[in-house]
């Protein structure tokens, strides 16, 4: 992280390697996974603060009923963006950047396999977010159908379309050519012995949402041209007019999009079974349960897409087969939180941060999953549908769902990146008041839906005011906390906590812990002798 | 580095094969996805699609069974045009060949193109309503203020399954003179 430190340190350290490159061609023709997964933790940050910004502006009209601050035009556009720019602009790189961190220091590689695509992947970000936010500012506005871009709505988007489309399309080659690379590193440079069963959980479960990317993304791609197509080139893929069908793009757009939502919480599931056991001091129970159960999730994600979309209208044999499918995925994911929970079982647990967000996050994610349980529910779903409980339960498995996951990523492996500790006492102060705000911005909406207050609206019937009003300073207490974790970070890169130690926790399982703190530009140009292959997962 | 020579060939052939299966995955979306949609759908009558081209029936055989059959019209968003059905219902004789007729009017001053596309609601009896002769066969051209009248000719087939007793043909009516002229001009 902190470029000056790390250089003088190698410098003295391998004299015949070379360096860092100097200045701003350090970044810009970067190659290093530790640089690029910087680069990358850092695009997400931004990004989040900038979609964050968006909800905040979404929750301030939603104060109080009534048309107050921004246009209702105004107010689409920032539903949709803020979905599009948290979805691929903060959780997805996010986890892509602990990724190119962590995954070649937890299987003994010097680098990722493929380090100029590795390059490539992350300049294209900047490019597709610079693009998609740039219709802000044109004719017509920015996109403002929601992030889902259902025809023929996403079809009366202004000059914004075809930028909003070509973003789309770099994002996707982003994801992929991100995706290629964690698997080829994973598959080919493993430290000898290291089997694939003895990979740590966090390797494993990016191994499996590398091949989800791979098979979804490039879908997403191709809806999306069609929609392109169908606008400017004459094709009818969803114009009824022409014998197309737009209830057709919502196919495969969730055929993408229900793999997508697992692409965003199975790496922290991943991050949770490395800091679960670590605070408990056990090993992580039932490690081999858990591949299975990840590998089932991802299968399943595949054949439950309509679940999205029972108010279209389908065969009731359809309908019956989706929810069934998807009330099975109940069974991995609570093989799962079973195991967090049997992994803790008379375990010496401490509550250091990044513990405290992975026990948020177990306890915030299963509320999450359990309102999932009531939207799969066919004849309840019909009640749910479109309304603010969707709005709650999405909230719920992405903010204390993925966010979370990331924030303990970053507190567990912070002091590895920097060399040195954040403050603790600062570090539970954050996740106290993010654990707070986001019951009270979220648990609320709960309510909300149920009532039947419709998502995506910018006034409301009066009777939903006070929910809104509470549900608005959530918000805003979760949006300024966040502030804190970017001083907590900003000190500890800059060196203001304890100098830290190689294993900085208390005899924590892993091959990142093995490389002093922090970690050196080059690791393992030698391979690590894992003798024991069990002890590192 | 001490990445190993086969080490190496290895990676390049896996990271090939994993760009293949992006583009496979692209094909079966962009490629696969819409024509085996179409084909659910005709199998399904998912959406309430009915035949688009004329079904010939040699020799219609009534069998004295009875359905309601209503009609129901949409003008998609706010094209200029008047559009509605001549009766609202009627009472169908199963296996018997029916014709009606609905009436559309172009409220603007300048010639338009319409394309008509039907529904038939429950889905269930969609594949068993088939129209011999249909307006939304092709695309209908209306001269400014025109006023005409469509006829549909239709049967109801005698596996309509038995729980149905009614049964709703919907139109909904688009403005295709912009999708038109794009063909002219494709076709010239």
């Amino acid at each position: 992280m902190s470029s000056a430190e790390i250089s003088t340190h190698h410098d003295a350290a391998h004299g015949e390697h070379h360096g860092p490159a100097k200045g701003i061609r350090r970044w810009l023709f970067a190659t290093n996974h530790k640089d690029i997964g910087t680069m990358y933790l850092v695009f997400s940050l931004l990004m989040f603060f900038t979609g964050g910004f968006m909800a905040l502006i979404i929750r301030t009209e939603l104060f109080s009923p009534g048309l107050q601050f921004v246009h209702p035009e105004f107010f689409n556009q920032m539903t949709t963006m803020h979905a599009l720019i948290m979805v691929f602009g903060a959780v997805m790189p996010a986890f892509v950047g602990l990724a190119n961190w962590m995954i070649p220091m937890m299987i003994g590689a010097p680098d990722m396999a493929l380090p100029r695509m590795n390059n490539w992947s992350f300049w294209i970000l900047p490019v597709a977010f610079g693009i998609l936010l740039s219709t802000l500012w044109m004719p017509g506005g920015a996109p403002a159908s929601g992030w889902t871009m259902y025809p023929p709505l996403v079809l009366q988007t202004g000059d914004a379309f075809p930028f909003l489309i070509f973003s789309v399309h770099l994002m996707g080659f982003s994801s992929i050519m991100g995706a290629i690379n964690i698997i080829v590193t994973i598959i080919n440079m493993r430290a000898p012995n290291m089997t694939l069963l003895a990979m740590p959980m966090f390797v494993w479960t990016w191994l499996i949402t590398a091949y989800l990317l791979i098979a979804v993304m490039p879908v997403l791609a191709g809806a999306v041209t069609m929609l392109l197509t169908d606008q400017f080139f004459g094709t009818s893929f969803f114009l009824a007019a022409g014998g197309g069908d737009p209830v057709m793009f919502q196919h495969i757009f969730w055929f993408f999009g229900h793999p997508e939502v697992y692409i965003m919480i199975l790496p922290a599931f991943g991050v949770v079974s490395e800091i679960i056991p670590t605070f408990s001091r056990k090993p992580l129970f039932g490690h081999d349960s858990m591949v299975y159960a990840a590998s089932s999730i991802a299968f399943l994600s595949f054949i439950v897409w309509a679940h999205h979309m029972f108010t279209v209208g389908m065969p009731l044999t359809g309908q019956l087969f989706f929810m069934f499918a998807t009330l099975l995925i109940a069974v991995p994911t609570g093989v799962k939180v079973f195991n967090w929970v049997a992994t803790m079982w008379q375990g010496a647990m401490t509550f250091e941060t990044p513990m405290l967000f992975s026990l948020g996050f177990v306890f915030l994610f299963t509320i999450g999953g359990f309102s999932g349980l009531m939207l799969a529910v066919v004849p309840a779903d019909i009640q749910y549908h479109d309304s603010y409980f969707v709005v709650a339960h999405f909230h719920y498995v992405l903010v204390p769902g993925s966010i979370f996951g990331i924030m303990a990523a970053t507190y567990y492996w912070l002091p590895k990146w920097a060399g040195h500790m954040y403050n603790e006492k600062l570090g539970r102060i954050h996740f106290w008041m993010s654990a707070i705000f986001v019951n009270v911005t979220f648990f609320p909406m709960h309510f909300l839906g149920l009532a039947g207050m419709p998502r995506r609206i910018p006034d409301y019937s009066t009777q939903f005011a006070d929910f809104n009003s509470i549900a608005s300073v959530g918000a805003i207490g979760f949006g300024l906390s966040q502030l804190l974790f970017v001083y907590i970070v900003f000190r500890c890169v800059r060196g203001d906590g304890a100098t830290a130690t190689a294993e900085v926790w208390d005899n924590p399982r892993g091959l990142e812990w093995t490389v002093p703190s922090p970690a050196p530009y080059h690791t393992f140009e030698e391979p690590p002798e894992v003798t024991d292959g069990k002890a590192f997962s | 580095m001490t990445i190993s020579q086969s080490n190496r060939q290895k990676a390049r052939s896996l990271t090939w094969q994993l760009v293949a299966m992006a583009i496979g995955a692209f094909a079966f979306g962009f490629l696969v996805l819409p024509p085996m949609y179409d084909v659910f759908c005709d199998v399904t009558g998912l959406g309430g699609r009915t035949n688009e081209v004329a079904t010939v029936v040699e020799e219609p055989t009534t069998t004295g069974r009875v359905v309601r059959l209503e009609f129901a019209t949409t003008v998609n968003q706010y094209a200029p045009w008047e559009f509605g059905s001549d009766v609202d219902s009627m009472t169908v004789d199963i296996g018997g060949v029916y014709e009606t007729t609905f009436t559309a009017r172009n409220l603007s001053d300048k010639s338009l193109v319409a394309q008509a596309v039907p529904s038939v609601s429950p889905p269930q009896a969609a594949r068993h309503f088939k129209k011999l002769e249909c307006f939304c066969f092709t695309s209908q051209e209306f001269v400014a203020n025109e006023e005409k009248q469509m006829p549909v000719r239709f049967i109801i087939d005698s596996d309509l399954p038995a729980h149905i007793d009614t049964v709703t043909l919907s139109y909904t009516f688009f403005d295709a003179t912009k999708m038109a002229r794009a063909n002219v001009a494709a076709t010239n």
